[in-house]
C-alpha cells in the first residue's frame, strides 16, 4: 500500500491506495465524492474526467498514486461558493443539456476546460472539444447549446433548434 | 488489473534502477498501458511511473535547429509548444485521441508501443527524427521494426526525440472515428534535398516509408506527381473498417491531399 496525499476541491485529502487503485475509484471509494462517474472503465466514454492541475483527464485512465501531490477537481467542486450553480451547471439545466444525467458530470468538466482553454469557442469547437465524452441521450444538440451559453454567446442559431 | 508494486522516480537514473526489478514495466501517461492491464493482458509485478521525471518534460530547439521533446511530454504539451515552430507537427499531436487523453499520454510511451494505427510514429519517420534512449540515439529509419515492435531493449527509455524541421509538411489522418486513431494517416515532410513521405494505420507491419512517392515528389513536389503510382494491398491492414485494398488507396488519397496542404 501506499500513502497519497492531494489536494481535492480545495481541501487536503490523504489515504492509503494499492498501486492499481485508479484516480476514479479513490475518489469515488474513498473520498465517497460518487458525482464522478465511471461509465465505461475502458477510456471511451469521459464521465469520469475531472481536473487534475488544471486540465482534463480520464480519472479510470490514471492511478490514484500519479496524483500525489496534485490539485484535482471533481463535479462536487463546480458549484459556486454559495452552493448556487455554476454558470456552466446552470445553462446545462437552462438548456437542457441532459437526460439522463450520467454524462454530465464529465461533460461539465469538459467543458469547463475548454471555456478556461477558449472563452468564445465556435460550435465546431465545442464539439470538438467532446470528442472524448459520449452521450447516450441527448444527441448532443442541447449539450452543445448549454456550453455556448455558458461562453456568453448568442444560441439562437445553434443546430438544436 | 492485478496488483503490482508501484515506483515513481523523480530522475532518469532512478528509473533506469528501478526498471531493472523482475518482470517490470515503464509507464508513460498509461493511456494504452492501464486499459491494457485492466483487461489482464498485461500483468508487470513491478510498475515504474516516468510521470515524476521533470528531466523528460517539456519542448525546446537545439543548435542544429531540431526540435528537442521530452520522452515524457504530453501531446497536449507539444502541440502548444510547437504551433509556430513546426506546424505540422502541433497538429497531428493535437488531433491524437480526444483532449483528456492528450493531457496523459506521451511522445515517449506511444513510440515505445509502436501502435500501427498510431499517429506519432509517422511524424518521426517523414521527420528522419532520432529517438533518444538512456543509452544511445537511434535513427527513425532504425527504429521501428514492426507491429508493436521497436529497437528499444528492455528497460530501454525513451529520454527525448529530436526533431528535424521540413521546409513544408503536412499530416493527413482518415479518423476512425470510434478509436480516434489513424485508419490511416499519412505524413509528408519536404526538406530541401529530399521528400520523405511516412504511413501509418495501413500495414501489418506498422509505419512504413513509401519510397516511390518520395521520388517522385523530390523530382516533382506536386499531387499529380504520384497518379502514376500504385500502392499494393499485399501486407495491408483488412478489418471491419476497412479491406486491404481500400487502406492501399488511402495512401496514395492521403499523400495527394498531404501534398496539396504543404
Amino acid at each position: 500500500m501506499t500513502q497519497v496525499t492531494m489536494t481535492v476541491n480545495g481541501k487536503s485529502v490523504s489515504g492509503s491506495v494499492e498501486g492499481r487503485t485508479l484516480l476514479s475509484d479513490f475518489i469515488r471509494e474513498g473520498l465517497r465524492l460518487t458525482g464522478t462517474h465511471v461509465g465505461c472503465d475502458t477510456s471511451q466514454c469521459g464521465a469520469c474526467v475531472v481536473h487534475v492541475n488544471g486540465q482534463p483527464v480520464k480519472s479510470c485512465t490514471m492511478l490514484a498514486a500519479e496524483a500525489e501531490g496534485a490539485d484535482v477537481k471533481t463535479i462536487e467542486g463546480m458549484a459556486n461558493a454559495d452552493g448556487s450553480l455554476s454558470t456552466i451547471q446552470q445553462a446545462f439545466q437552462d438548456h437542457h443539456g441532459l437526460q439522463c444525467g450520467f454524462c454530465t458530470p464529465g461533460m461539465v468538466m469538459s467543458a469547463s476546460a475548454l471555456l478556461a482553454e477558449n472563452p468564445t469557442p465556435s460550435e465546431a469547437e465545442v464539439r470538438a472539444y467532446l470528442e472524448g465524452n459520449i452521450c447516450r441521450c441527448t444527441g448532443y444538440h442541447n449539450i452543445v447549446k448549454a456550453i455556448m451559453a455558458a461562453s456568453g454567446q448568442d444560441v439562437a442559431a445553434v443546430a438544436a433548434e | 488489473m492485478y496488483e503490482f508494486e508501484f515506483k515513481r522516480p523523480g530522475t532518469i537514473a532512478d528509473a533506469v534502477a528501478a526498471i531493472g526489478a523482475e518482470e517490470a514495466q515503464l509507464l508513460g501517461g498509461g493511456q494504452t498501458l492501464l486499459p491494457t492491464m485492466k483487461q489482464r493482458l498485461a500483468a508487470p509485478a513491478v510498475l515504474v511511473s516516468l510521470g515524476g521525471i521533470s528531466e523528460m518534460q517539456g519542448v525546446c530547439t537545439d543548435d542544429a535547429g531540431r526540435i528537442c521533446v521530452g520522452g515524457g511530454t504530453t501531446h497536449a504539451a507539444v502541440s502548444a509548444a510547437t504551433a509556430e515552430s513546426y506546424p505540422a507537427l502541433s497538429h497531428l499531436a493535437g488531433h491524437i485521441g480526444d483532449p483528456a487523453v492528450r493531457n496523459r499520454g506521451t511522445i515517449g510511451g506511444s513510440l515505445a508501443n509502436n501502435d500501427p494505427a498510431a499517429c506519432y510514429p509517422a511524424a518521426v519517420l517523414a521527420s528522419g527524427a532520432n529517438v533518444v534512449t538512456n543509452t544511445r540515439e537511434i535513427a527513425a529509419d532504425d527504429f521501428f521494426e514492426g507491429m508493436f515492435t521497436t529497437a528499444l531493449n528492455d528497460g530501454e527509455i525513451i529520454t527525448e526525440v529530436k526533431f528535424p524541421v521540413p521546409v513544408a509538411a503536412s499530416y493527413q489522418k482518415f479518423l476512425q472515428p470510434a478509436s480516434r486513431f489513424a485508419l490511416t494517416g499519412v505524413f509528408v515532410a519536404k526538406f530541401a534535398g529530399a521528400v520523405r513521405v511516412a504511413v501509418t494505420g495501413a500495414s501489418e507491419d506498422g509505419v512504413f516509408r513509401w519510397s516511390e512517392a518520395e521520388a517522385a515528389l523530390s523530382a516533382d513536389f506536386s499531387p499529380d506527381a504520384v497518379d502514376g503510382l500504385s500502392v499494393s494491398a499485399d501486407g495491408m491492414i483488412a478489418d471491419m473498417h476497412g479491406s486491404a485494398a481500400y487502406r492501399a488507396n488511402l495512401v496514395k488519397v492521403l499523400t495527394k491531399r498531404a501534398v496539396s496542404a504543404c
